[in-house]
C-alpha cells in the first residue's frame, strides 16, 4: 500500500490565525475561551464559547476580507469562509502547485464539517418567515451544504481530483484525514486537502447543545475554566469554532518534489457504538475498537505511542468512560503515555475538532512537547497513574501519536502519526 | 428620476463587485460586469427590496443590462 505524509498544516481557532500561533499559545496554557458578546446570551444556559477572535488583521485577528472577496462572502456561511482560510495556510505551507492537468486531477479535497451552514439556516427561517420565499437568496442552498467548502476550496486552486466531505459529527475531522489518506493509498489521488471546519456557535447552536444537556453552564462567570477534562469539577463542553486542513501526500510525490514532511499517517481505525444518539456505552467498547484497530493498522503496541490526543470534552461521561477504554487497551503502556485534551483551551470544535487535534499531535511530534489539559486542578479518582499533563505542557520525545475523536450518533475514529526521518 | 439609475448602479456595484466605471447603462450583467445566473437572480431580488416592487419572473428574465433595470423600475416602481 502506498505511504502517506503531512506536508502541509493550516489552522483557525478560538486561539486564533494560523498554526504556529495557535500552537504557541496552547503551549503557553492559553485560553481561547470566551463570554458571548456577538449575539444575546440572556435567556441561554450556556453564555461563554471558543470564538475565532476577529478583527483587523494588523492586529493577529481573523479577517475574513483576507481570505474571500466580500462579494463572495455572501454566497458562503462562516463555516465555509474559516475552511478556505485553513486551507490556503495548508496549501501555501506545502508549496504544492500542481501545473499540468493530470497533477490538478490527482489532487483532491475532503473537508467536512459537522452541522455546516446552521446560522445561514436560521436566518434564512427568519427571513422566509417573515418576508416569504421570494426573498430567500438564491446563494442560501450553496451557502449552507457542508460539501461547499470542499467545493470552494477546489474551485479557488483548479484541483480536480476527488471532492468530497465527511460528516460525522465530532469525528468529522479524523474522518476525513483518514478516508482522505486511503484514497491516496489507493491511487485515486496523490495529494489530498483533508479537514473539518465548523462555526454553529449562535443562539440556535447553543440552545439545542444546552437542551441535549451537553455544555458547562457553571463556569458562565469564569469561562477560560470552564472546558476542565478529567477534573472532578467538570460539568460539560465548552462550544467552540474554527477549522484545521492538512495536505496529504502520497510519499514519493512528496518525495520527489523536496516538499518538507511534517509526519507519516501510519494508522486509522474507524467504530460505531451502536447504542445510543448521543451517549458512548459506559463500557467504551466503540473508542476501545476504534483505537484497537488503527494501533493495528499501524502495526504498533500501545507502548510505542508516546502521546494520546483525547477526545475529552469535559462532559462527566464521556471523559471517564474514554479514560477507561485507554487504560483497558493500553495495559501496562498507560505508565509511559501522556494524554491530553486540548479542548481545554480551544473548547470543543465539533466537525473541525478531529483536524485541529490531528496538527498538535503532530506538532507533539515536530516540536517534542506536549500540550497541557489546562484546569485540571482535582482529577477524577480514576486518573490515578494517567500523565494527564496537568496544566502545563512538558518536553517529550513523541515518536507516535494517537489521536481520537467520538461523535453523535456512536460515531468513533482514531488517527496514528509517526515521525518522519 | 436619475436617481433610479444612481440607486440601480450602487447596489450593482455591491452586488457583483463591479468596478464603477464598468457600470455604464449599456453593460451587461452577464457578459460585462461577471455575473452568472444566480447572481442575476440576486440582483433582481435587491431591486425589488430597494424599490419596493415586485419583478415578476418573466419580466426578470428580459432584465440583462443595467438600462433593462432602471426602465423597468422607471415603468414599475413606486419610489
Amino acid at each position: 500500500m502506498r505511504r502517506v505524509v503531512v506536508t502541509g498544516l493550516g489552522m483557525v481557532s478560538p486561539l486564533g490565525v494560523g498554526v504556529q500561533n495557535n500552537w504557541e499559545r496552547l503551549i503557553k496554557g492559553e485560553s481561547g475561551l470566551r463570554g458571548i458578546t456577538s449575539f444575546d446570551v440572556s435567556d441561554l444556559p450556556a453564555k461563554i464559547a471558543g470564538q475565532v477572535p476577529r478583527g483587523p488583521t494588523a492586529e493577529g485577528l481573523f479577517n475574513a476580507d483576507d481570505h474571500v472577496s466580500t462579494k463572495d462572502q455572501r454566497k458562503m456561511d462562516e463555516f465555509i469562509v474559516l475552511a478556505i482560510a485553513a486551507a490556503r495556510e495548508a496549501v501555501a505551507d506545502s508549496g504544492w502547485v500542481p501545473q499540468t492537468d493530470e497533477e490538478r486531477e490527482k489532487t483532491g479535497v475532503m473537508i467536512g464539517s459537522g452541522i455546516g451552514g446552521l446560522i445561514g439556516i436560521y436566518e434564512g427561517s427568519i427571513t422566509l418567515h417573515e418576508k416569504g420565499p421570494r426573498r430567500i437568496s438564491p446563494f442560501f442552498i450553496p451557502a449552507s451544504l457542508i460539501n461547499l467548502a470542499s467545493g470552494h476550496v477546489s474551485i479557488m486552486y483548479g484541483f480536480k481530483g476527488p471532492n468530497h466531505s465527511a460528516v460525522t459529527a465530532c469525528s468529522t475531522g479524523a474522518h476525513a484525514i483518514g478516508d482522505a489518506a486511503r484514497l491516496i493509498m489507493w491511487e485515486d489521488a496523490d495529494v489530498m486537502l483533508a479537514g473539518g471546519t465548523e462555526a454553529a456557535v449562535s443562539r440556535l447552536g447553543i440552545a439545542g447543545f444546552s437542551s441535549a444537556r451537553a455544555l458547562s453552564t457553571g463556569y458562565n462567570d469564569r469561562p477560560s475554566e470552564a472546558s476542565r477534562p478529567y477534573d472532578k469539577g467538570r460539568d460539560g463542553f465548552v462550544m467552540g469554532e474554527g477549522s484545521g486542513v492538512v495536505v496529504l501526500e502520497e510519499l514519493e510525490h512528496a518525495k520527489r518534489r523536496g516538499a518538507k514532511i511534517y509526519a507519516e499517517v501510519i494508522g486509522y481505525g474507524m467504530s460505531g457504538d451502536a447504542y445510543h444518539i448521543t451517549s458512548p456505552p459506559e463500557d467504551g467498547n466503540g473508542g476501545f475498537r476504534s483505537m484497537r484497530n488503527a494501533l493495528k493498522r499501524a502495526g504498533v503496541d500501545p507502548s510505542g505511542i508516546d502521546y494520546i490526543n483525547a477526545h475529552g470534552t469535559s462532559t462527566p461521561l464521556g471523559d471517564e468512560i474514554e479514560l477507561g477504554a485507554v487504560k483497558r487497551l493500553f495495559g501496562s503502556a498507560i505508565e509511559t503515555v501522556s494524554m491530553s485534551s486540548t479542548k481545554s483551551a480551544i473548547g470543543h470544535l465539533l466537525g473541525a475538532a478531529g483536524a485541529v487535534e490531528a496538527i498538535f499531535s503532530i506538532k507533539a511530534i515536530n516540536d517534542g512537547i506536549v500540550p497541557p489539559t489546562l484546569n485540571l486542578d482535582d482529577p477524577s479518582d480514576s486518573c490515578l497513574g494517567v500523565d494527564l499533563v496537568p496544566k502545563r505542557a512538558k518536553e517529550k520525545r513523541v515518536k507516535a501519536a494517537l489521536s481520537n475523536s467520538f461523535g453523535f450518533g456512536g460515531t468513533n475514529a482514531s488517527l496514528v502519526f509517526k515521525e518522519f526521518k | 428620476m436619475s436617481d433610479i439609475a444612481e440607486r440601480v448602479k450602487k447596489i450593482v456595484i455591491e452586488h457583483l463587485g463591479a468596478e464603477e466605471a464598468k457600470v455604464t447603462e449599456n453593460a451587461s450583467f452577464i457578459d460585462d460586469l461577471g455575473a452568472d445566473s444566480l447572481d442575476t437572480v440576486e440582483l433582481v431580488m435587491a431591486f425589488e427590496e430597494e424599490f419596493g416592487c415586485e419583478i415578476p419572473d418573466d419580466a426578470a428574465e428580459k432584465i440583462l443590462t443595467v438600462k433593462d433595470a432602471i426602465d423597468f423600475i422607471k415603468a414599475n416602481a413606486a419610489a
